[in-house]
């Protein structure tokens, strides 16, 4: 399948992901191809199959799955939350300005 | 001392027991080896040597209490790089990470602590788990040991090549689609991906979550099933960890094989050249001389497997690289608005695999897109998984190729990703199954590259698996 260099423009921006123009044309390529190789799947009659929704569902003794309820936990302080942050103060991780006053 | 490069988790014991060495002692040599080895094959990104020496001081400090180390005691173990350890800087082979350190441990690092291992270092990695020839890691390629001019395999190269090289004993990697499998098989060593949710994945950072294993790889068939043994078993810190019992494996795999039954997928033969299917055939041949029976199965859909990966694991990794936006995670580019700061910090300092993978996923994902891509493969997963179930009524495992070559060149394939997707065929159905399974040496072919036959077994059956590897490797394996 044609995979355009507008339609990896719009997908770059779905995904917040800034592209040279190099890079442009060569996802254009390898998304085509990737694509086109997944057509096949069309190819298959899935309408009485369930998607798999749990990894483990058919497996016996799965118990993966605990009672639902509440646990209180904190795993991280805010200290450490922080600490890898690109730029944080008073708690909080910092950002450029998102609302314009 | 014993050789440090060969030496095995049952004389690192002895030698601590006879006191023909301390754990202090054998941490500084495995550094000194280590560190004075590396610059051949790139495979650890970083030492962590203040650790090590810690752990390995309290080690000693046990024995002299007369307490035992632990199953791991005083045992040097290399940890992939997408694996956090707390206070050491985890970059998953990535510029977006280049000086992360994580606050807390995995709770798989955690654990081999606990029984005593002495982490010596941060293995090398294809960039966030994403690859197959250890050629995506932004910090360089991994060079195979075996073979210098040639790939390690994929994701967990750097994980292998130390056990290769004898520069750790023992070590961690992940596998999502054969990351631990296919660099076993190219190096030589064995590697084991366990049943879906056998170890716990928190601390690891996220890939495709449905699909992130951690595993060992080992010199022998008993290391590797010591170091699953310390990191098995229910975790709260992970949902999807198991509650299933853990078999007390070095018992298991001592059982007798005579009498099982062994499936042969044949979908997984055609096509196979001969340097890597005679040697499959050959391992097959020991089995059958160790009395166990061998029938051919069939998985019917494993034609579509690679469609059916490269959707689902592209989609949530789309969605799991999500995180990496200039805002928690250390690297930042500079943009007037978020949306910009966003867009540039994850232009700038993600490679192009994981771009290519952001890309794909976010498009199999988008509207009008999911039902055609994402539903329809996980539909397809449900068969691949349910050709497992079946073949499984009639058999206790499957034995197959782990790579459909062996360690090709480095350069020789990274130009075209879907040729790379490619060779992940035999391997990726595993991972999609959720069911364990394994590469263990059988033989080099007459190039002289190391072959992995591949044993997969039932959920929660690592014990038969084992079982099946140790009597193999008991009984010579393959020259």
């Amino acid at each position: 399948m044609e995979f355009s260099k507008d339609d990896v423009r719009k997908v770059a921006k779905l995904a917040n992901l800034a592209l040279t123009e190099d890079e442009v044309d060569r996802m254009a390529h390898d998304m085509g191809e990737v694509l086109t190789h997944m057509e096949q799947l069309a190819t298959l009659d899935t309408s009485n199959v369930e998607a798999m929704a749990q990894v483990l569902f058919a497996a016996p003794d799965t118990a993966s799955l605990r009672p639902d309820e509440v646990r209180e936990r904190t795993v991280l302080g805010t200290k450490e939350a922080l600490q890898n942050a690109a730029l944080s103060g008073a708690g909080h991780f910092k950002v450029p300005r998102v609302i314009e006053r | 001392m014993n050789e440090v490069a060969s030496l095995t988790i049952a004389q690192v014991r002895e030698g601590l027991r006879a006191k023909t060495f301390s754990a202090v002692e054998l941490t500084a040599e495995a550094l000194r080896f280590a560190e004075a080895e590396n610059p051949k094959t790139n495979a650890y990104l970083a030492f962590s040597r203040e650790m090590a020496e810690s752990a390995a001081r309290d080690v000693d400090a046990k024995l002299a209490r007369g307490e035992d180390p632990g199953i791991l005691g005083g045992v040097p173990v290399a940890v992939k790089d997408v694996i956090s350890t707390k206070g050491v800087v985890t970059t998953c082979g990535s510029k977006m990470l280049e000086r992360y350190v994580p606050p807390y441990d995995a709770t798989a690092v955690e654990r081999l602590k606990a029984a005593g291992a002495v982490i010596v270092g941060k293995a090398n990695c294809d960039e966030f788990a994403m690859g197959s020839s250890n050629e995506n890691s932004a910090y360089g390629p991994v060079r195979n040991p075996v073979a210098l001019d040639r790939v390690p395999g994929g994701s967990s190269g750097g994980s292998a090549a130390v056990v290769a090289q004898g520069t750790a004993v023992v070590s961690l990697g992940s596998d999502t689609g054969g990351s631990i499998r296919q660099p076993a098989s190219f190096c030589g060593v064995v590697g084991v991906t366990p049943t879906y949710g056998r170890v716990s994945r928190y601390g690891l950072v996220a890939f495709a979550s449905s699909l992130d294993h951690i595993g060992p790889f080992a010199r022998n068939v008993s290391d590797a099933a010591s170091v699953l043994q310390a990191i098995a078993g229910r975790d709260e810190l992970d949902a999807t960890s198991a509650f299933a019992p853990v078999d007390d494996y070095q018992v298991e795999m001592r059982k007798p094989v005579k009498g099982m039954k062994i499936g042969i997928p044949k979908e997984y033969f055609e096509g196979l050249a001969a340097e890597t299917g005679d040697k499959i055939h050959a391992g097959l041949d020991v089995l059958r001389r160790l009395g166990c029976e061998i029938k051919e199965v069939s998985l019917p859909h494993t034609p579509y497997a690679i469609s059916c990966y490269y959707i689902i694991c592209t989609a949530e990794a789309s969605s799991n690289l999500a995180r990496y936006d200039g805002v928690r995670y250390t690297a930042r580019a500079e943009g007037a608005s978020l949306t910009e700061m966003y867009s540039k910090t994850r232009g700038e300092f993600f490679g192009m695999e994981c771009k290519r993978r952001i890309m794909l996923g976010t498009y199999v994902l988008s509207h009008g897109y999911y039902d055609a891509y994402y539903l329809k493969a996980q539909k397809v997963r449900t068969l691949i998984a349910s050709d497992y179930s079946n073949a499984l009524k009639d058999v206790d495992a499957l034995v197959a190729p782990v790579s459909p070559f062996p360690a090709f060149k480095i350069g020789e394939k990274i130009a075209d990703p879907m040729q790379m997707y490619l060779s992940d065929i035999y391997t990726i159905t595993g991972d999609l199954a959720g069911i364990p399974c394994m590469s263990v040496p059988c033989g080099l072919t007459p190039g002289g590259l190391p072959v992995g036959m591949q044993i997969f077994a039932g959920h929660f059956q690592e014990s038969a698996m084992f079982r099946l590897a140790y009597a193999f490797e008991q009984a010579g394996g393959v020259a």
